[in-house]
């Protein structure tokens, strides 16, 4: 195959699965011009919608991205039986839809849930507030940042590393000073994955969020909210600011990396 | 020194999330309304009028609004709700079993109804297929858009109605249950809720959208080009708004405030139709009380004895195993049935 | 997979190094557990504990009811198809963003990611107003099978490209010009030294694909149609299941895709081993 046929069967795959709805997504927003996009983005049940989604990506970035790391470390470097499975279930959330994401956090924590009853009794609220937002948003981005990491190390070997621990470094030095610096570009594209996720999540969340306009709705909860009262510029106007941060943010890494490092 | 600042940042959150949460809880009463997603506009001006009464001037209010059943659920798994505006009494029937509703919701004055609506046809501008009965609906070459009815409370009404249209039409029980089947060879889309329902028919699917009389005048308002059809013989769909055990004497004294005079005016200005008929009298009202009245129509309730209320109904139609429905799908899509 | 490491790393680690790794791996390897017990075993034991609360018999009814095998069917059915599309259009994506040079390159590269940052729900929206009723492009798949296939290949496009992007990178492309001298045609290059060395990326961007597409509803929901038997796929029937109140049902069928993922998951796995076999010494 030609390298000119090659080049025309991907872009042409990705205009129509990937660029047309790009384009059509910023179509829908500005076709009756700025002032709808606008006077949607200001209302303050938006703005506190995009607190709220800010909020849950920095509780769970944080914690995905630290988990991912350590995951990652332990799957390729670690010696433990189980690591096959450790593996799958960290693969998991990418099969479980939402939904039933949602279920199982009504199944652990509702009123009559596995822990719900001891939590209500004892005053913490989890349901329909913020800690089982997180819990969902949490959940539905742990493989990102893992599944970056694992195949850079898997590239990178050892070797460095046992290096410096016949030299005397502790396991923490090691881990600091030699493999952080070297999986580090994953680590980032892992994090700018895990936050978009995070951006994006609807299904799980509301269904756990109790909805309430202008205290537990996310964006993409306005979103919906917008479409369903017949206000579709509003809605995809929300929705391509989403979009909008996160492409920003990849195209921002892709212009900026090194040209040696892997994608 | 990343991992420094990542574990900052996420003690920063934490403590920012904590704080936002405690001062959610706010001094006094406030009423928690869950409702279900389309009166949201409606809603917004009834509370605004309330908040300046005497009774209802300082009293908050935080509004959820959702598919009724995901609600309803919501509701049963803790989600804190003073008043529950859900869109079938099977719903609230649901929030009774699981002891939040007082058994007796029915006996309230209006049997617990904020609004009635009727189920319509909703078709393309002109109504370039001339449809107007039931009838129509099973004509060669018509799509019909209605939701699933094992998501949709609208699905569950629309069912019921069109079974309910053929038996006062003098069909027997088993000629409307065939007719049912007939519509749902006639389905192009059946979408989780009556509001994806719509969007799909205002995508350009289909030519009749099986919906809600308030949801089509919403549509209408929005600058949809769209024809509303209330067929002869249709269903009233009665919209119940009730409190819950614990909610606080605020909660009842907004019902009376939403069945009074006032607001029985603003609902019936935004396409539903009042409970409190008297209202319709006013001069200003004359436009919808034409619409809401006029044309001889036979409009049955779930009570009447073809159904004998929600519960049966619900067994008879649409429970997950056993219910009509279930067979209906079937046969309509499974390997014997026609379509693909 | 994982044993590949393993050997690895049995064979190259020095005596000191083993000393350091367990007792350091101990800490990371609790929170490691203890983290993923909270967030992701919990939901999952909840799930299977719920699906078997009415007993065997009413798990098998729902599970092996008409509609769901429907449903299943429907959903490995276009699962499958949209792997095999990104098996081999991921791998020409990827060959052309790493071997080929052209302005916007970069740009082209960056935008391959879009489907993790839309929310699927606009995903949704936009195939729709694509290829629907009122296409302006006029192809009009809504509704349809192909549409499922069309918005699961839009929410799994990246993960075959971004596993076979790293692999190609690293790929001496000495090897293959070396090969092009002594004769080889340029298929024959491929079969033999490129694509033997993609296999294994490939494999695991499948996996991904694959899981993704298997529990996928938000970009299904508003474009399928949902008519059970014909466009309604298991998320969306479990879905239905949860609204319709059947809350044993749902997570019955649920634990059943689990399953399913988790086995193939498991298998690409195996095969990834397999087929990295002449790597290992």
């Amino acid at each position: 195959m030609s390298r000119l046929g090659l080049r025309l069967v991907a872009l042409g795959y990705l205009a129509l699965v990937l660029l047309a709805p790009l384009a059509m997504v910023f179509w829908r927003t500005f076709e009756h011009g700025l002032a709808p996009v606008w006077s949607s983005l200001s209302d303050p049940a938006t703005v506190h919608a995009f607190k709220i989604t800010l909020l849950l990506a920095a509780i769970a970035v944080p914690l995905n991205t630290i988990f991912g790391t350590v995951a990652g470390l332990a799957i390729v470097r670690g010696r433990f039986p189980g690591k096959g499975l450790l593996n799958a279930f960290i693969d998991l959330p990418l099969a479980l839809s939402p939904v039933v994401v949602g279920l199982a956090l009504y199944l652990l924590y509702g009123r009559s849930g596995w822990f719900g009853g001891w939590l209500t009794a004892h005053g913490y609220q989890v349901l329909f507030a913020w800690p089982a937002m997180a819990l969902a948003t949490v959940f539905v981005s742990v493989p990102f940042v893992a599944r970056e990491v694992i195949p850079t190390l898997r590239e990178l070997g050892e070797e460095q590393e046992q290096a410096a621990r016949t030299l005397g470094a502790s396991a923490w030095q090691t881990f600091r000073r030699i493999t952080l610096p070297s999986i580090r570009w994953a680590v980032v594209y892992g994090v700018v994955l895990t936050t978009a996720r995070c951006l994006g999540e609807y299904g799980a969340v509301a269904i756990v969020s109790g909805r309430i306009v202008g205290r537990s709705e996310t964006v993409t909860l306005r979103v919906d909210a917008s479409y369903q009262t017949f206000d579709p510029t509003g809605a995809y106007a929300v929705a391509l600011v989403l979009a909008a941060i996160a492409v920003a943010v990849l195209v921002a890494m892709t212009l900026t990396k090194p040209k040696e490092q892997t994608a | 020194m990343t991992r420094r600042a990542l574990v900052l940042l996420s003690v920063l959150a934490l403590a920012l999330s904590v704080v936002t949460g405690a001062a959610a809880r706010t001094e006094g009463t406030t009423l928690n309304l869950v409702a279900y997603s389309t009166p949201k506009p409606v809603m917004a001006k009834l509370i605004d009028l309330w908040s300046k009464t005497r009774v209802g001037g300082g009293v908050p209010f935080t509004q959820s609004y959702g598919a009724s059943g995901a609600q309803a659920r919501a509701i049963v798994a803790g989600q804190p709700a003073d008043l529950a505006f859900l869109s079938t009494g099977l719903d609230v029937d649901g929030l009774v079993d699981a002891g939040l509703i007082s058994p007796r919701w029915e006996k309230a004055p209006y049997n617990g109804i904020a609004a009635d609506s009727v189920v319509a046809f909703v078709v393309r501008g002109g109504n370039p297929k001339h449809i107007r009965t039931w009838s129509d609906l099973v004509r060669p070459g018509v799509q019909v858009v209605t939701p699933n009815p094992f998501s949709s409370g609208s699905a569950k009404w629309n069912i019921l109605a069109a079974y309910g249209a053929q038996r006062k039409s003098g069909e027997s029980d088993r000629q409307a249950t065939v007719f049912v089947r007939q519509l749902f060879r006639h389905v192009v889309s059946q979408d989780s809720s009556g509001s994806n329902a719509t969007n799909t028919f205002l995508a350009g699917k289909g030519d009749v959208l099986i919906t809600y009389e308030s949801e089509a005048y919403a549509a209408l308002a929005a600058g949809k080009d769209i024809h509303l059809v209330i067929p002869k013989q249709t269903m009233l769909i009665e919209l119940p708004m009730v409190p819950t055990k614990t909610a606080p004497a605020q909660a009842r004294q907004f019902i009376s405030f939403v069945q009074s005079a006032p607001a029985q005016t603003i609902f019936a200005r935004n396409g539903y139709r009042p409970v409190d008929k008297a209202v319709l009298k006013k001069p200003a009202l004359k436009k919808w009380r034409l619409t809401y009245t006029g044309g001889s129509r036979t409009i049955f309730k779930i009570a009447d004895p073809i159904f004998g209320g929600w519960r049966k109904a619900d067994r008879v139609w649409f429970d997950p195993s056993k219910g009509r429905m279930v067979a209906i799908e079937q046969q309509v899509g499974g390997p014997t049935g026609a379509g693909g | 997979m994982p044993a590949a490491s393993v050997t690895a790393g049995r064979l190259r680690a020095s005596a000191g190094a083993r000393r350091g790794t367990t007792r350091a791996a101990l800490l990371p390897l609790g929170f490691v557990s203890s983290f993923l017990t909270v967030v992701v075993v919990l939901p999952i034991a909840a799930l299977a504990w719920e699906s078997k609360r009415q007993g065997a018999d009413s798990f098998w009814r729902v599970v092996s009811g008409p509609e769901a095998v429907a449903a299943l069917k429907l959903t490995l059915g276009a699962a499958l198809v949209v792997s095999v599309l990104n098996a081999v259009l991921g791998t020409v994506t990827a060959w052309v963003l790493v071997r080929d040079a052209f302005r916007g390159q970069s740009l082209v590269n960056a935008v391959i990611d879009l489907p993790f940052a839309l929310p699927t729900i606009v995903a949704g929206l936009t195939l729709i107003a694509l290829y629907g009723p009122r296409s302006p492009v006029g192809i009009d798949i809504a509704f349809t099978r192909t549409a499922i296939v069309l918005a699961l290949c839009f929410v799994t496009l990246p993960f075959v490209v971004r596993t076979v992007q790293p692999v190609m990178q690293e790929l001496d492309a000495e090897m293959e010009e070396a090969a092009r001298s002594l004769g080889a045609s340029p298929l024959a290059v491929f079969r033999r030294i490129v694509f033997p060395n993609l296999l294994p990326g490939i494999l695991s961007g499948v996996a991904l694909a694959l899981a993704r597409a298997i529990g996928e509803i938000g970009a299904v929901v508003l474009i399928s149609g949902n008519l059970p038997y014909r466009t309604e796929v298991s998320s969306v029937f479990v879905m239905n299941r949860i609204e319709s109140g059947d809350a044993a049902g749902a997570a019955a069928v649920a634990v059943v895709l689990l399953c399913v993922s988790f086995a193939l998951l498991l298998a690409i796995g195996g095969l990834r081993f397999l087929v990295t076999r002449h790597e290992r010494v």
